[in-house]
């Protein structure tokens, strides 16, 4: 884990079994700043489910690629940045879930996008070069 | 890590299980194999007590979504229990409570079937 001024950054595999330090590296930094447990328990989950997309989606369920996590943060917001170097998601395509029609298909997912939407006030995704990043702040 | 873990009882022909910890991507499958596994036995009456459940993430609500339709299907019905109120929010937030049937207390979830 690394410290630069404001910026603290954490660098895991693809793997689920990262996920619960990786919920816990972003819990403990929105603590320090001073966030509610309501934000704190919104952000852990938006942070689940974005890094959980990575694996899933960008690496197809390809463990051991790269993922690195950045937060940080000024007077006004927190933000979180996740990068990985797998496929793009193209939230153009994206349409929320209709759960009723995925319970009656027996499908499951797609909820993560909506879920992250939801819980952070802005969320961009960006591409550079071969990297993708999801930025999701949290209004203070 | 945190831990994940699930109990099973039987309170006539309904079967409980207690899950505790977190729930998502990672653990996820121990709840599916459980699930499985009651859906395997026949035993289509089932609760999921979920005071001791710390937190879910929507891994750990798909796995509901999956089976639900085949335990209904088949006269029965999966009944969640006692959620504090930060897992109560994510089911909510999915519009989860008009699709499932999910009651403050296990008691309640007895009477149900």
């Amino acid at each position: 884990m690394a410290t630069k001024n404001n910026i603290h950054t954490l660098s895991v595999d693809s793997s689920t079994k990262h996920l619960a330090e990786v919920r816990d590296f972003v819990a403990s930094h929105a603590k320090n700043v001073g966030l509610s447990e309501k934000d704190i328990s919104e952000i852990r989950l938006a942070v689940d489910e974005a890094f959980t997309n990575i694996i899933k989606h960008a690496y197809k369920n390809t463990a051991s690629k790269p993922v690195t996590i950045e937060l940080g943060f000024n007077a006004s917001q927190l933000w979180i940045s996740i990068m990985d170097e797998g496929e793009g998601f193209k939230p153009d395509e994206y349409k929320a879930p209709d759960i009723l029609k995925r319970i009656k298909n027996k499908q499951r997912g797609g909820m993560g996008v909506f879920l992250i939407q939801k819980l952070m006030d802005q969320v961009q995704y960006n591409r550079k070069g071969q990297m993708n990043e999801i930025r999701m702040v949290k209004n203070l | 890590m945190k831990n994940f873990t699930i109990a099973k009882r039987q309170i006539d022909s309904i079967s409980v299980l207690d899950i505790s910890g977190e729930l998502d991507a990672h653990t996820a499958s121990q709840l599916e194999n459980s699930l499985k596994a009651l859906i395997d036995e026949k035993q289509f009456k089932i609760i999921v007590n979920c005071s001791r459940l710390e937190y879910i993430a929507s891994a750990g609500l798909g796995v509901f979504m999956a089976y639900i339709e085949d335990v209904r299907g088949l006269g029965g019905d999966i009944k969640l229990t006692n959620m504090n109120d930060r897992v109560y929010n994510v089911f909510d937030l999915l519009g989860f409570p008009t699709l499932y049937d999910i009651h403050d207390d296990e008691q309640e979830a007895i009477g149900g079937f």
